[in-house]
């Protein structure tokens, strides 16, 4: 090959004459190229219309916005006049305070903003809505210029006086707040400093451990029912094996409203379940459903395939010569099982189990259909803070919660299992 | 082997085999009755939802079509209707957006130096990850900037982004196993890139993107929380329907409604099991 005419000073040459390396390298960028290129379109797609969206909302988290402007936009000169005062001091702001305010006010009364930052502080501090909105026509008859402007809005109400007031109001004097965390996280500003809520009013904490306790209970059941099942599929011959699989995507395939129903009439107290119950010779019925019992039953059932199937597949590789060379060589059953065949299957109950856990996080049907009051998930927390109460703010700080703890869930799940790894019956 | 029984079994192991076939026979049943109970108590003549004596006399006057009719309008209710042509109208248009875009980036992630490719197939994957109520608020947010909040193309778009991950699983997983020689093959006997891609590629994984359009079809058919935020009124689907029926008072038209759509979910899982093992068939004799 050193005497061939394709080298040249020891470079290897291709058909054409430019440097094989380079040659190779330049077909590989074009390799490259081609599959980016097939890959591009959807990337876009998916870009524009998923993950900016999202990443949008969870700008909201900490924009501090009233409706669509930015509060110290509402209230230039409330927030210039404020620096000055010091909440610490424990006395209402000074005059010229509130002169900006009368400003201000009539500004955001003229574009009927004055209600809507009523609404905005009083996430914050109740009672300042109903202040805000009292005061919005008695303000804007105050003369600007005019002296004596305090007395004028202690006239007014006279929790215009009140130094949390104020505190709250400088509190959100920037563009940018980390308040909605602090609510998703339970703490709120005093004039303390920032502390904790009392214990009994530590509710997003509370939601957050109870989702995430479900969410585990519900994988462990999961997992102790799908177990078995995927075993004796794996160990079935085939053709029977094949037939039984259905029994386990039917349900996979069954939309989820009706699984959802169908566990709702079942279980509800006059439903088939506790009319068999009573028909048993029982006296009292089961209260089966809005709550926590429900909510575990169902879902336990809807996500029970996304355990079966992850668990059969790797099952199916384990060669089941292994239990008989174990047994052969003087195993128990249950020494074969855990020693053996067990260890093998733990890929599976990873996968499965991840599986489970990321999506049961997320749920929001089932929860919001059977949960009642103490089943209910962060999801529908989040949901009622942006449909009915409108908190935009802190629905995209618990949504951005929620998130963060998936998406590091997501992240175990790819370096354990392999995103491409993820089977679909 | 505590699944299979063998003629010299001791009693012990015996009992253990009954014991483990009669757990996993419950486990089946639980998986399966709450799906198939809603069938008959969907003829339930009377306004009920358990079993009347006259249904478990099998008395013919327990049974009737009364909630069926009540779906097609007869009593002159026409939304279920109409919310069912909602989802039949914008579950086929989601599907072909994810199917179409779903498939080239399969194609493209197959190929053998792919840049990013981890990270790409995390990104394309992560719509079935994330939870649907932070998809849907910010689809909500981002489509009311741009004046997609509440329309017909809104909703398409996004379920068509929430079908793709299925998409992408079931046609890599058809591509993987997909024998590159046979492209090459065709190209060295002077077909362009785009009759091999006809003539040769897709033919061998149409059976993977098939089964993957049924999964985006019925992510959208089944999908509620986007629509609940990002529709309107004149979105209406069948699951939003029910959603909001199960939500305030239920009625049990609900149980014809559930019918129908396991109806639907057989067949559709009938023919992604034949499509399955078509496609076994077809890589079992391309050479490996």
């Amino acid at each position: 090959m050193a005497q061939d005419d394709r080298t040249a000073g020891g470079v290897m040459l291709a058909a054409d004459g430019t440097p094989l390396k380079k040659s190779l390298d330049r077909a590989l960028r074009a390799q490259k190229i081609r599959a980016l290129a097939l890959i591009a379109p959807l990337l876009i797609f998916i870009l524009v219309s998923f993950v900016f969206p999202i990443g949008e909302m969870l700008l909201r988290s900490v924009q501090n916005t009233v409706g669509t402007d930015y509060i110290p936009d509402v209230l230039p000169n409330v927030v210039v006049e404020l620096e000055e005062w010091d909440p610490a001091s424990g006395e209402a702001p000074p005059e010229a305070v509130y002169r900006a305010m009368a400003i201000d006010f009539a500004i955001a009364f003229d574009n009927k903003l004055h209600t809507q930052l009523g609404r905005r502080f009083n996430y914050e501090n109740p009672g300042m809505s109903s202040l805000f909105r009292k005061s919005g026509r008695p303000v804007t008859k105050l003369d600007p210029e005019g002296g004596n402007l305090k007395e004028a809005f202690l006239d007014i109400d006279k929790d215009w006086g009140r130094v949390d007031y104020w505190a709250t109001i400088k509190a959100n004097s920037g563009r940018y707040t980390i308040n909605y965390f602090l609510a998703a996280f339970d703490a709120e500003r005093t004039l303390d400093g920032i502390q904790l809520k009392s214990p009994d009013q530590r509710v997003y904490q509370k939601l957050l451990l109870r989702t995430l306790g479900l969410s585990l209970v519900i994988t462990l059941c999961t997992l102790a029912l799908g177990y078995p099942v995927a075993w004796l599929l794996a160990d079935l011959p085939s053709r029977t094996s094949n037939l039984l699989l259905i029994l386990v995507l039917l349900p996979f395939w069954t939309s989820l409203l009706v699984r959802t129903s169908a566990w709702k009439i079942l279980l509800q107290e006059q439903g088939v379940i506790n009319d068999i119950w009573i028909w048993l010779g029982f006296q009292d019925r089961l209260s089966l459903i809005n709550n926590q019992l429900g909510v575990i039953i169902a879902m336990t059932h809807i996500l029970l395939p996304f355990m079966v199937l992850p668990l059969y597949s790797v099952m199916k590789t384990i060669p089941p010569s292994y239990l008989r060379a174990a047994k052969s060589l003087g195993a128990t059953n249950t020494v074969a099982f855990l020693r053996v065949y067990f260890p093998q299957t733990t890929p599976g109950i990873g996968a499965g189990g991840l599986l489970v856990f990321i999506l049961a996080v997320g749920y929001f049907i089932t929860p919001e259909l059977v949960g009642g009051a103490d089943g209910t998930f962060i999801s529908n927390r989040i949901y009622y803070q942006f449909s009915a109460s409108g908190n935009w703010g802190l629905a995209a700080a618990l949504g951005t919660v929620m998130l963060l703890v998936v998406l590091v869930l997501y992240y175990i799940y790819d370096k354990l299992v392999g995103v491409d790894n993820v089977k679909l019956g | 082997m505590a699944t299979t029984l063998q003629p010299y079994a001791t009693t012990g192991q015996r009992i253990w085999f009954y014991t483990f076939r009669v757990l996993c026979g419950l486990i089946f049943f639980y998986l399966i009755f709450p799906i198939l109970v809603v069938i008959p108590l969907s003829f339930n003549s009377q306004d009920f939802f358990t079993f009347t004596p006259e249904m478990l006399r099998l008395d013919p006057d327990g049974f009737s079509l009364k909630h069926y009719r009540d779906f097609f309008g007869e009593n002159g209710d026409y939304s279920w209707l109409q919310a069912f042509g909602n989802s039949i109208k914008i579950a086929p248009l989601a599907t072909l957006i994810s199917v179409g875009l779903g498939t080239l980036a399969a194609i493209g992630l197959t190929q053998p130096h792919v840049p990013f490719k981890r990270q790409i197939t995390a990104l394309l994957i992560s719509p079935m990850i994330v939870p649907l109520i932070i998809t849907s608020a910010g689809m909500f947010f981002f489509y009311a900037n741009i004046g997609l909040q509440g329309t017909f193309l809104g909703v398409v778009l996004a379920h068509a982004a929430l079908g793709i991950p299925f998409v992408i699983i079931t046609v890599t997983a058809t591509l993987s196993g997909f024998d590159t020689s046979l492209t090459r093959a065709a190209a060295n006997m002077g077909a362009d890139p785009l009759t091999t891609f006809f003539r040769v590629q897709m033919p061998l994984i149409l059976p993977g993107v098939i089964s993957g359009g049924l999964f985006a079809f019925i992510t959208s058919f089944d999908e509620v929380v986007v629509v609940l935020l990002v529709g309107s009124a004149g979105q209406k689907t069948l699951p939003w329907q029910m959603f909001i029926g199960l939500r305030e008072q239920i009625s049990p038209t609900i149980l014809a409604v559930a019918t129908i759509l396991v109806a639907v979910s057989i067949g559709l899982l009938t023919t992604v099991e034949m499509l399955r093992r078509r496609s076994e068939r077809l890589r079992g004799m391309s050479p490996s």
